[in-house]
């Protein structure tokens, strides 16, 4: 909390995400409120669309420029840059940094911006810190490690130690919760023959722990898991991490049936 | 060797499909990469270690000619001969030749993935040499007619009955009523056939782990021992190997085979390791007469210098194989050429052509083990990123997928745009999926939903909802508003 001036909140960039935005709002509006609650005054600049990894990972490298220039000037005002998303944080964090390492100016403004980008739960242990403010969540659980958010920023114990004091939630861990569900952006389209036997192998370790849900930090490979797991007809629920923080339990699964009609 | 590559997708299918190869992947995971791990916190300074073999293999690739050439000097002082040969034809005819020469019927070969390569087996018996693989399991597809699916397991797609059965059908010796249903046993059945081969063979071909400049010495690394039996016996020794693979000293191969075995197997070291320093002198009491090592380029020394120079630091342990979700999931064959998994996917391009190899790069979550457990240090999910950009760059050739993604890209770059998009796409699909709450099909996305739901959107985007301010300060009005 070094950087933050005392009295003052430090002003936090939610970086939503492209999947949060579009297919799972609820995570979005959970993040902002777990930020408020650790102290943050929480802005949503209207300009974000993608981080660029689509683009990134299909090699196309001009357009990746011009998405990472848009992010980074819709950013690089805050104090900091908050994304529900290991892999959307790695993106900006590791990334862009590379990305711009022929253009000086942008590279600077990249990694100023670097420097300030987090991922939700690695925030939330990391830089400010979060009370328990939800009743006991009864809950069993076991935890997925997202790749980029597990391999690119080392977020591991984050996630478990927030779940343990914010919800009163111990995890039954999977023997392969490191393990990549086969997910992969544009991959699971593209090889989907592949990325179901991925995610099959996913799926037989989450169910193995004997826990009803299956929490992860990235939107991406919990939808991947939580299509697969509703079509097998299996009745784990799948959810982001933030929505069992803030205690929102009462909004349905991925996938499964939604009440709400406006 | 001829490629399949450009089939990937096609044997990726039938892979997923193979009782048998899905049995023996399923064992991969917790065999190899569990050993690794153990072996890895034995040794406290693994990760130091694998810092020094990179740095080690870093500086040989910004001096290569200077080690090959003091290389080479010292394999002539030793009483050997040094080929340096262009291409897998220049290695196979300078193979040839000394084959010919020594009047050669059989060769006794023991495991070179180089020797894939240049498909030398192939060659040889077309010249009417007879090559006999004697590492258990090169034997074992050589009888099969296969080619290795994993670069330090071979014969790892298969089990053993599939292994009984081939020899029940190709050793015509073996008695019928003759038990083989242990590892034991089928070794010993095999080595009671290579025996006189061995003995018989008139020119022994190996590859090498590493060329040891310093000293001229080749450097071999096995489990089975067959490699000495290979190189000791015959009168002539030919080592084939590839440029990358020499290091300056003695003490800088002892520091790689710190992290090859234990990166490959959980193993410390190997069971056998063995340096061959030249023709036998006149006080040894074996080894060969003729020592010869053919330097191979075959590709390599286009990658010096470029964005994949890294690739040219492997020591081909096979963990990023045996870590890969992917290689786990469909197996080595399904690459369709010599290597397989991550490192297949990065090399197989630069030396078949990225234009044969077009898939390969890309059937990759870039999930990260693989660069997690080199023991180069080689980023492999951005080398494979590296072939996607060149695949994107440098085709002018519009695929859907390409078109695709221009047309989101434009979107993406225009926020505005993006806003209206969006929502008017989450419109539609909330009317559509309305009344089941997901999809089972979806256009253009066949891929995710022959086997995935896709949850059907609740609304329009985020950032939509709380432009119109429906910013919430607590707990409660979050509930409030999803109950609504
Ligand atoms: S790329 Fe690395 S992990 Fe893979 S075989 Fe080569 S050295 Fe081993």
């Amino acid at each position: 909390m070094s950087d933050i001036v005392k009295n003052k909140a430090p002003v936090v960039g939610l970086f939503v995400t492209c999947l949060v935005d579009t297919l799972r709002p609820e995570v979005g509006f959970a993040s902002a409120l777990l930020l408020q609650r650790a102290g943050c005054r929480v802005e949503v600049p209207l300009s974000q669309t993608c981080c660029g990894q689509p683009a990134y990972n299909a090699g196309a490298r001009a357009d990746t420029k011009a998405i990472a220039k848009n992010v980074i000037t819709s950013f690089e005002g805050y104090d900091y840059l908050v994304a529900p998303s290991g892999s959307c944080a790695g993106m900006i964090k590791e990334h862009y940094p590379k990305i711009f390492k022929a253009e000086k100016k942008w590279k600077n403004r990249a990694e100023a911006l670097a420097i300030k980008t987090f991922e939700l739960t690695q925030f939330l242990s990391e830089e400010v810190s979060i009370n328990a403010s939800t009743p006991e969540t009864r809950i069993t659980a076991t935890y997925h490690d997202a790749c980029s958010g597990l391999r690119e920023l080392k977020i591991k114990q984050q996630p478990r130690e927030l779940l343990l004091k914010v919800s009163g939630i111990s995890l039954k861990e999977g023997k392969e919760a490191e393990r990549c569900c086969g997910f992969g952006g544009l991959f699971c389209v593209k090889y989907g023959d592949i990325s179901t036997g991925m995610v099959d192998e996913k799926i037989a370790d989450l169910e193995a722990t004997g826990a009803e849900t299956v929490l992860g930090g990235d939107l991406g490979c919990l939808l991947n898991i939580a299509g697969r797991l509703k079509r097998v007809g299996s009745s784990m629920e799948v959810r982001h991490i933030a929505e069992v923080l803030v205690g929102s339990l009462d909004v349905p699964a991925i996938l499964k049936t939604r009440k709400i009609k406006k | 060797m001829e490629s399949s590559a450009h089939k990937f997708k096609d044997l990726a299918f039938t892979a997923r499909r193979d009782a048998h190869l899905q049995a023996a992947l399923g064992k991969l995971g917790s065999g190899f990469s569990l050993k690794r791990k153990e072996a890895a916190r034995r040794l406290p300074e693994f990760e130091g270690l694998r810092d020094q073999a990179k740095t080690i293999k870093d500086h040989v690739l910004e001096n290569l000619d200077f080690y090959l050439e003091r290389f080479e000097e010292r394999v002539i002082e030793g009483g050997g001969e040094l080929h340096w040969c262009g291409d897998a034809d220049a290695a196979q005819k300078k193979i040839l030749d000394i084959c010919r020469k020594a009047n050669a019927k059989t060769v006794t070969k023991s495991k070179s993935m180089i020797g894939e390569e240049i498909a030398i087996n192939e060659f040889l018996e077309k010249n009417n040499i007879e090559p006999i693989e004697t590492d258990l399991g090169e034997y074992i597809i050589q009888l099969r007619g296969e080619t290795p699916s994993h670069i330090i397991a071979p014969a790892v797609h298969l089990n053993m009955g599939q292994v009984e059965d081939t020899f029940r059908e190709k050793h015509t010796t073996l008695e019928p009523g003759r038990k083989l249903d242990e590892p034991q046993r089928l070794l010993e059945e095999a080595r009671s056939q290579l025996r006189d081969k061995f003995l018989n063979a008139d020119v022994g071909i190996t590859g090498a782990n590493m060329l040891i400049a310093e000293t001229g010495s080749t450097v071999l690394v096995t489990n089975e021992g067959n490699a000495d039996l290979t190189h000791t016996l015959p009168r002539i020794h030919i080592v084939i190997a590839t440029l990358e693979k020499v290091v300056p000293t003695l003490e800088d191969a002892t520091s790689i085979l710190r992290v090859l075995a234990r990166s490959a197997t959980g193993q410390e070291m190997s069971v056998y390791t063995t340096f061959c320093t030249g023709p036998k002198k006149s006080k040894d009491e074996d080894g060969p007469d003729e020592y010869h090592v053919i330097l191979l380029d075959n590709g390599r020394s286009e990658l010096l210098g470029s964005e994949f120079q890294d690739m040219l630091r492997c020591i081909r342990c096979g963990a990023c194989l045996n870590h890969c979700p992917v290689y786990q999931t469909i197996g080595g064959h399904a690459y369709g050429w010599v290597y397989s998994g991550p490192m297949g996917a990065v090399l197989i391009p630069a030396l078949i052509g990225l234009d044969r190899a077009g898939d390969l790069p890309n059937a990759s979550t870039l999930c990260g083990q693989c660069e997690a457990v080199c023991p180069m240090r080689i980023p492999l999910p951005g080398l494979l990123r590296a072939w996607r950009t060149k695949q994107f760059e440098g085709s002018e050739k519009n695929t859907l997928g390409k078109i695709l993604l221009k047309v989101w890209v434009t979107f993406v770059k225009s926020p505005k745009l993006y806003r209206g998009a969006m929502n008017f796409i989450l419109m539609i699909l909330e009317i559509f999926g309305r009344k089941s709450g997901g999809f089972q099909w979806l256009p253009l996305a066949k891929g995710w939903t022959q086997s995935r739901d896709f949850p059907s959107p609740a609304g329009p985007t985020f950032v939509s909802q709380w432009k119109k301010g429906l910013l919430m300060s607590d707990q409660e009005e979050l509930q409030k508003r999803q109950k609504k």
